[in-house]
């Protein structure tokens, strides 16, 4: 499903290249539960940013299902960003002036759907996510963990193949971190790709296949043999 | 992405900062408004003195001695002094059909004495044609009978001040008055229309033209009002008047024909132009409103940073996050430009009270001009911030709160 090849990406700070990822193979199937771990500045981040086509490497081939996308258009890059690909961040990134339900209904506003469709997936989506009663309120109305929920309904409101978390715990206490991780691994249980970046170990343990990061390298990868099978 | 969910989405964007959004609004209206008064006030002077112009009589042409233009050529041996224009030549002119009314006047001023009071008075000396052509009107008594322009009967009509001054309340009908060296029975008291044009009315005292010259002793006259049949006729009136004058004159074009029409086409422009520069001055503020609107957006955008990445990543190409922004900055522009309006009404309104004889109107071109540009300058003003917004870096923009 995702398939990077020699994928190499450099910043240039000052006047010296720092190797963010220094020719990455990795291959990620369908349904896996895959984390990344590893120091800070190891590259997992931005090989997350790059596997979610929000950042494009210097070097090497990235297919997904099948597709060149590295190489693709702006436009046709978000157009698989708004299909196939949801986001998870550590500080939500949930529009202040919008309640929780408008924002939840933001990616399928701008995928141009129609009102009375977008209503009804609210409303799903807010009851599944235990928020029907917090769906007028603005997210300084609501806690971290709640916060987390919206942003995790708006990741998933377009029904993505994959979901990509960036320390979807990181700013949360342990219970409502707990409570992200469960909703997560849910849906990764109903056969989405989930794909989480993190420090914590507690958390990326939990993963059927795991992956640390050294300067740029995959240092090491349990491989997919122990994932989990996907689907319920 | 839907029209309707664009304008949605920006207006809330709009209405989520408040402060800056009145701001913003502030600065456009204020342009806005600016247009549009000063604009009201060029049309205003326009319709004013055009106004003035209409009242001096329709259709009117002026024939004046002389002529005012210089021609190219070798100078005259002998200075050639115009000729005289002569109640003749005024009379001359009735075998034009195109000319419905002639007024030959002749002006000078005299001492008018009655009593004991003395006062240097405007006399006008001119024929019982006056009284239409200048649509006067009378407060008592009659005007100049029609007859014979040649001849200089003794009578007067008084101006309705110059009577109250000799006469107080008493009745001025049938008295007698001293102008210069003879006695002029008065036959009639015009009624207050007070000043058209340069000439005071109720400050005169008018006689038959043939006695206004002989009291100057001054065979020429001062000019010759004519009055033209209707619109389409002033052009053959001027012509015939040429000619006429040309035959009478052995041949020579030693006179000028202005016709009202022409002052009012000249005055028009001028205020046009005079209308056009001053809006065009209040558009600078226009200007700088625009500039307002870019700075108040590039903040706007810095502020909204992690919103931009949030939507790219949400699946949103560069080109609909300048959508997005220019729409924020033409739905700020529209409102602006609809305060500015409001504004704009409200002064002109103020002014009309403070000054109901001045005729102030906004013209239909300002509003639409002073709209067009609040929202044009909204929009250029606006790509500068939109464009910075879309192609700010997703992993940038995301990685702070």
């Amino acid at each position: 499903m995702i398939d990077l090849k020699d994928i190499r990406r450099e910043f240039v700070v000052g006047d010296e290249t720092v190797i963010a990822l220094r020719d990455v193979d990795l291959q990620i199937g369908s349904g896996e539960y895959l984390s990344i771990m590893g120091p800070s500045g190891s590259g997992k981040s931005t090989l997350l940013n790059v596997i979610g086509l929000l950042d494009r490497p210097d070097s090497g081939e990235y297919l997904l299902e099948g597709e060149s996308v590295t190489t693709l258009s702006d436009k046709r890059q978000a157009a698989l960003r708004r299909h196939k690909i949801g986001f998870v961040f550590q500080f939500f990134h949930l529009i202040p002036r919008l309640s929780a339900a408008e924002n939840i209904e933001l990616p399928m506003i701008l995928a141009g759907m129609d009102g009375a469709r977008r209503k009804t997936r609210v409303t799903e989506a807010l009851s599944a996510f235990g928020l029907s009663d917090r769906a007028r309120h603005r997210p300084d109305q609501l806690s971290g963990g709640q916060r987390q929920r919206v942003a995790i309904a708006r990741a998933t409101i377009m029904e993505p193949h994959i979901l990509l978390a960036d320390e979807p715990t990181g700013n949360l206490d342990r219970h409502s971190g707990q409570d992200v991780v469960d909703i997560l691994e849910d849906l990764n249980h109903h056969g989405i790709t989930l794909i989480v970046v993190t420090h914590d170990p507690d958390l990326g343990l939990r993963a059927g296949r795991r992956i640390t990061m050294v300067d740029g390298a995959v240092a090491t990868d349990t491989g997919t043999a122990q994932s989990p099978p996907a689907g319920p | 992405m839907k029209l309707i969910d664009i304008i949605r989405f920006a207006g809330k964007a709009a209405t989520g900062y408040p402060t800056r959004t009145v701001l913003m609004l502030l600065a456009m209206a204020i342009g806005v408004g600016s247009v549009v008064v000063l604009s009201a006030l060029g049309e205003g002077a326009r319709r004013y003195v055009i106004g003035e112009f209409s009242a001096l009589g329709t259709n009117l042409l002026i024939v004046l001695p002389g002529r005012s233009e210089t021609v190219g050529g070798a100078p005259p041996l002998l200075g050639i002094t115009p000729r005289d224009l002569t109640i003749a030549d005024a009379m001359a002119l009735r075998t034009s059909s195109a000319i419905r009314y002639i007024a030959p006047i002749s002006v000078g001023a005299a001492p008018v004495s009655r009593a004991g009071r003395e006062r240097e008075t405007t006399i006008l000396g001119s024929t019982a044609d006056l009284y239409p052509l200048r649509q006067l009107e009378m407060a008592a008594g009659r005007f100049l009978p029609p007859g014979d322009p040649e001849r200089g009967e003794a009578i007067c009509v008084l101006g309705h001040t110059l009577k109250e001054e000799l006469f107080g309340s008493a009745p001025a009908l049938g008295e007698t008055l001293r102008i210069g060296d003879y006695r002029y029975r008065i036959i009639g008291v015009l009624s207050e229309k007070g000043q058209s044009v340069g000439l005071d009315m109720s400050d005169i005292v008018v006689v038959p033209v043939a006695s206004a010259q002989a009291l100057f002793n001054n065979p020429a006259l001062f000019r010759v009002m004519i009055e033209a049949r209707d619109r389409d006729a002033i052009e053959r009136a001027r012509k015939a008047v040429v000619r006429i004058i040309k035959e009478r004159h052995d041949g020579e074009d030693d006179i000028t024909v202005i016709t009202q029409d022409a002052v009012l086409a000249t005055f028009d422009r001028i205020f046009a132009a005079l209308t056009l520069t001053v809006a065009g001055i209040a558009a600078i503020s226009l200007a700088v409103a625009g500039i307002l609107i870019m700075n108040v957006m590039l903040i706007a955008v810095s502020q909204r940073t992690s919103e931009v990445g949030l939507l790219k990543a949400l699946g949103t190409p560069g080109r609909r996050i300048v959508t997005l922004f220019l729409a924020e900055s033409a739905i700020l522009s529209l409102i602006g430009a609809a305060l500015g309006l409001v504004i704009a009404a409200l002064a002109i309104w103020v002014m009309s009270l403070i000054f109901p004889q001045f005729p102030i109107a906004a013209p239909l071109w300002s509003l639409a001009a002073a709209v067009g540009v609040a929202l044009f300058t909204g929009l250029v003003f606006g790509v500068l911030p939109a464009r910075r917004a879309a192609r700010l870096d997703p992993v940038l923009s995301l990685s702070r709160r």
